[in-house]
């Protein structure tokens, strides 16, 4: 597991699982569409990853199917990553 | 017409897809006013029958009390049917600014600005008042209106985790860079019916230089020693910045709600709010019979008295049948299943037994939440509520889940 991968899968589980909620988050895990996180909470989420990498993530990218899983967050600030990296 | 056949279609096939999904709602006609027990039509052409009625916010069963009927027509005789206006125009009428007055007072704030429901006030608020310098950190289980009201507002939004003051307060410290910070949350919360930590609230407030903003709706009239909500209960009165109501639910059941706060703030959504500049007045006739709703609930604390031992009792009935609640003091008692079809199934077959009462699921609660919500009313009689329990434990043996807890309940689930 990468280090984005990590930080985001320790985000989620700290942000948004109440105490004694044994489930675990995996790279997989569905979070919207399992319903861990909601359209309305998920932006902590995206002002979390906007402030710790430096990136700008678009509202029309910040959609619920881009946020289902760890694997696909972690992809999409790669992405952008990349994005702020070529604007530099 | 642009409205050809493909585009039909496309309607067609979204509205299977919700039915499909077991998420389609359909309407049940009342052919009787509303009230402990209702006659109902359901499904449409069936034969009206009499049902025992525990799902309306008819709270302090106000919705078709004599006196407030009185007081609407005398209101409809004085002041006619309707405004054709809205306020700033030629809609505001004497007993308009005095209902805004006299809800002031209930309250406890400074002024309030009536708009033509709580949930177009807590769409317009933030947006009036708040801007991109300033946050809006809410509970995660405010009502939608006032998730929609925040997606209106350029203020940056931010949520904690449901009544978790921990999680709060880290919000707090970490939006100290902002103009302005505001705690938002329901004081009752209308599906899980316990009741926000206000207390608690207000100091993280006072500590971290925040605004504190409530919806009340489901709390004023009835909720502190004398019925003015929340911020009574929890011994925070007149600390609240901003308190959103309905005339909705207890205060008489009509329609209409408000802004009632800090006199700026309410300035600024008699300035900007756009439901409140672009939608009619409030109709005479329902701002009379809410005046009436006041004076009622002022002299007495007969009927939230009756409410909150109707709430115990009920609970108490329900809890030795052997049912799973969510805890609370209020008279939203939800009663847990986990499993949505099981809560469907139950809801309908307590309409079969004459007690009528709604299953919720995801996307209502969240998922595997699945619940009937049970509503307590003053209108409600001892009689009522042995009656409505014996429709419960009839069908709770029927489906085998009597005396079952959480764990259990939800491994059925999964199974």
């Amino acid at each position: 597991m990468d280090e984005i991968t990590q930080v985001v899968r320790d985000y989620i589980t700290r942000e948004y699982l109440e105490e004694g909620d044994e489930r675990a988050i995996t790279e997989t895990t569905p979070l919207i569409s399992g319903g861990i996180v909601d359209s309305f909470s998920m932006v902590s989420l995206l002002r979390f990853l906007e402030k710790k990498y430096s990136i700008d993530i678009p509202d029309q990218c910040a959609t619920p199917e881009a946020f289902d899983t760890v694997e696909r967050i972690a992809g999409l600030v790669r992405r952008f990553q990349k994005a702020e990296v070529i604007k530099g | 017409m642009a409205f050809v056949d493909t585009v039909r279609h496309r309607y067609q096939t979204d509205l299977e897809g919700i039915k499909a999904a077991g998420l389609f709602k359909e309407e049940r006609y009342l052919h009787s006013p509303q009230s402990s027990e209702i006659e109902v039509e359901f499904p449409v052409g069936s034969t009206i029958r009499k049902y025992i009625n525990i799902c309306a916010n008819n709270y302090l069963g106000l919705s078709s009390h004599p006196e407030v009927i009185a007081a609407a027509h005398a209101g409809l005789d004085a002041r006619g049917y309707g405004m054709s206006s809205v306020r700033f125009i030629c809609g505001t009428q004497d007993i308009h600014r005095e209902l805004e007055n006299r809800l002031t007072a209930f309250l406890g704030t400074e002024d309030t600005l009536l708009f033509p429901s709580c949930m177009d006030a807590n769409a317009g608020f933030f947006e009036a008042c708040l801007n991109e310098q300033d946050v809006m950190i809410a509970d995660r289980l405010v009502h939608a209106s006032i998730v929609d009201g925040m997606r209106l507002c350029k203020a940056m939004q931010d949520t904690y985790k449901h009544s978790d003051m921990g999680h709060l307060e880290e919000k707090l410290q970490e939006h100290q860079d902002k103009r302005s910070r505001m705690v938002i949350t329901d004081g009752v919360f209308s599906m899980d019916g316990d009741t926000a930590k206000l207390a608690d609230i207000v100091a993280l407030a006072e500590k971290y230089n925040a605004m504190v903003f409530v919806d009340d709706s489901h709390a004023t009239g009835f909720m502190g020693r004398t019925g003015r909500g929340t911020h009574e209960h929890c011994g925070v009165f007149g600390k609240i910045d901003v308190i959103t109501t309905t005339l909705g639910k207890a205060l008489g059941g009509a329609s209409g709600g408000c802004v009632s706060g800090r006199r700026e703030l309410v300035e600024m959504c008699r300035q900007r709010a756009r439901p409140y500049l672009f939608s009619n007045a409030v109709a005479p006739v329902i701002v009379a019979g809410a005046l009436k709703v006041l004076d009622l609930i002022s002299a007495s604390t007969d009927r939230r008295d009756k409410l909150e031992w109707n709430a115990r009792y009920w609970r108490g009935l329900l809890k030795e049948a052997g049912f799973d609640l969510k805890e609370g003091d209020t008279p939203i008692v939800p009663v847990m299943f986990y499993d949505a079809k099981l809560a469907q199934d139950f809801a309908r077959d307590l309409f079969d037994e004459g007690v009528y009462a709604i299953g919720f699921f995801f996307p209502v609660v969240p998922k595997g939440q699945a619940r009937i919500r049970t509503q307590l009313s003053a209108a409600h009689e001892k009689y009522h509520l042995d009656s409505a329990i014996e429709a419960f434990k009839k069908v709770g043996k029927k489906h085998g889940i009597l005396g079952l807890g959480k764990k259990e309940l939800m491994a059925r689930a999964v199974a």
